[in-house]
């Protein structure tokens, strides 16, 4: 959130020499990567609103994700709150890891993406126990094949839903799955960098701009998961 | 000089967003107040969520948008806050910005406008 110290001087701006968006390589190409990523989720969230669309019904997330680990209380998405949280407050940490790098502040920057990497660690964990409670159907005993949530079974039919309707679970693991391994390669790639801001490596270089890169990235996970948030849980 | 990706200009690197401890001072007061709205909001929609579903609300629709509208809200301090984008050059804003939500919002009216009229003739 830096103001840029430099104004570009809008006449010279594209006369070569110099980034006309005052920004660096990386980044720009960060963000577009980052748009052509935004379009492949925004083609599964649209996808599964073309079939919500089009469903004669579709199952209610409160009488499907009702789950709390160590409690059979019914608690309609509690959890799913709960893995959202921590992933807002993930996204914060990395906000102020990015905020420390630009006060050269090695200490604060390995502090703040170290709670960024366990942030990341519990919301896949999270989601690792969301799927195994999700697959395991409304019976919630996860060794009974033939009344689990799997690609070709649907147990989670809702009234006036055809039963070979397969598209809730399909989506339910395709688009939170997607979002999971990219939860999962940021993990990774946050944990390179940290092992990087240890090791003094962007001390040395006078500027923290990967973690600023990287930050990117993982505030893009947490922005996808808003909207897989709002239209898979909630509308 | 070894080949670096982080120019801006010719042989300058990009050590111009490095700020102040004042300045990050106030960059992080910044920071709590949006951590404040996103989990206000987020909790605005739990809360909602877990009352009102499709199958008992007579007003469904309303609160179908009021869930859209607050995450747009939440995904729009996202981006412009904490992926610094509101406080990027203006051409590189927009230049993200318009082709992303032009494409998209297309998309959607297309798409579902489809899936409606599939539901009714099937």
């Amino acid at each position: 959130m830096a103001g840029h110290a430099e104004n570009v001087d809008t006449a010279t701006a594209w006369g070569g020499g110099r980034s006309p968006f005052n920004a660096t390589y990386g980044k720009m190409m960060m963000w577009f990567f980052l748009i052509s990523d935004a379009l492949t989720f925004g083609g599964f969230l649209i996808a599964l609103g073309f079939a919500k669309a089009s469903a004669e019904s579709w199952p209610v997330a409160d009488e499907v994700f009702f789950h709390f680990p160590g409690t059979h209380a019914n608690l309609p998405l509690i959890y799913v709150a709960l893995m959202t949280f921590i992933l807002i407050v993930s996204s914060v940490t990395m906000v102020l890891a990015v905020e420390a790098g630009h006060r050269m502040d090695q200490k604060g920057v390995q502090k703040w993406l170290g709670w960024t990497v366990v942030g990341g660690l519990v919301f896949l964990g999270s989601q690792a126990w969301e799927w195994s409670t999700f697959i395991a159907g409304p019976d919630g005993i996860l060794s009974t094949w033939t009344d689990n949530a799997t690609l070709t079974n649907n147990p989670y039919s809702a009234n006036g839903m055809n039963p070979d309707d397969v598209r809730y679970t399909n989506f339910f693991f395709f688009v939170t799955g997607f979002h999971g391994f990219h939860v999962f390669t940021g993990v990774l790639i946050n944990f390179l960098v940290f092992l990087k801001v240890k090791k003094g490596v962007y001390q040395e270089r006078g500027h923290y701009e990967m973690v600023e890169k990287v930050g990117l990235y993982w505030h893009f996970v947490d922005l996808v998961w808003v909207f897989v948030f709002t239209f898979f849980y909630l509308v | 000089m070894e080949n670096r990706d982080d120019l801006i200009v010719n042989d300058s690197y990009a050590t111009q967003s490095n700020h102040s401890e004042e300045e990050g001072k106030a960059i992080r007061k910044k920071i709590w107040q949006v951590t404040l709205l996103l989990s206000v909001l987020t909790t605005i929609e739990i809360i909602m969520g877990i009352y009102l579903s499709s199958r008992s609300a007579s007003f469904w629709p309303v609160v179908k948008w009021s869930f859209i509208v607050m995450t747009v809200v939440k995904a729009f301090y996202i981006v412009w806050e904490f992926m610094h984008l509101g406080h990027e050059k203006k051409s590189l804003r927009r230049y993200i910005i318009i082709p992303y939500v032009f494409f998209i919002v297309y998309m959607i009216f297309l798409i579902i406008q489809e899936g409606f009229s599939v539901g009714e003739y099937t």
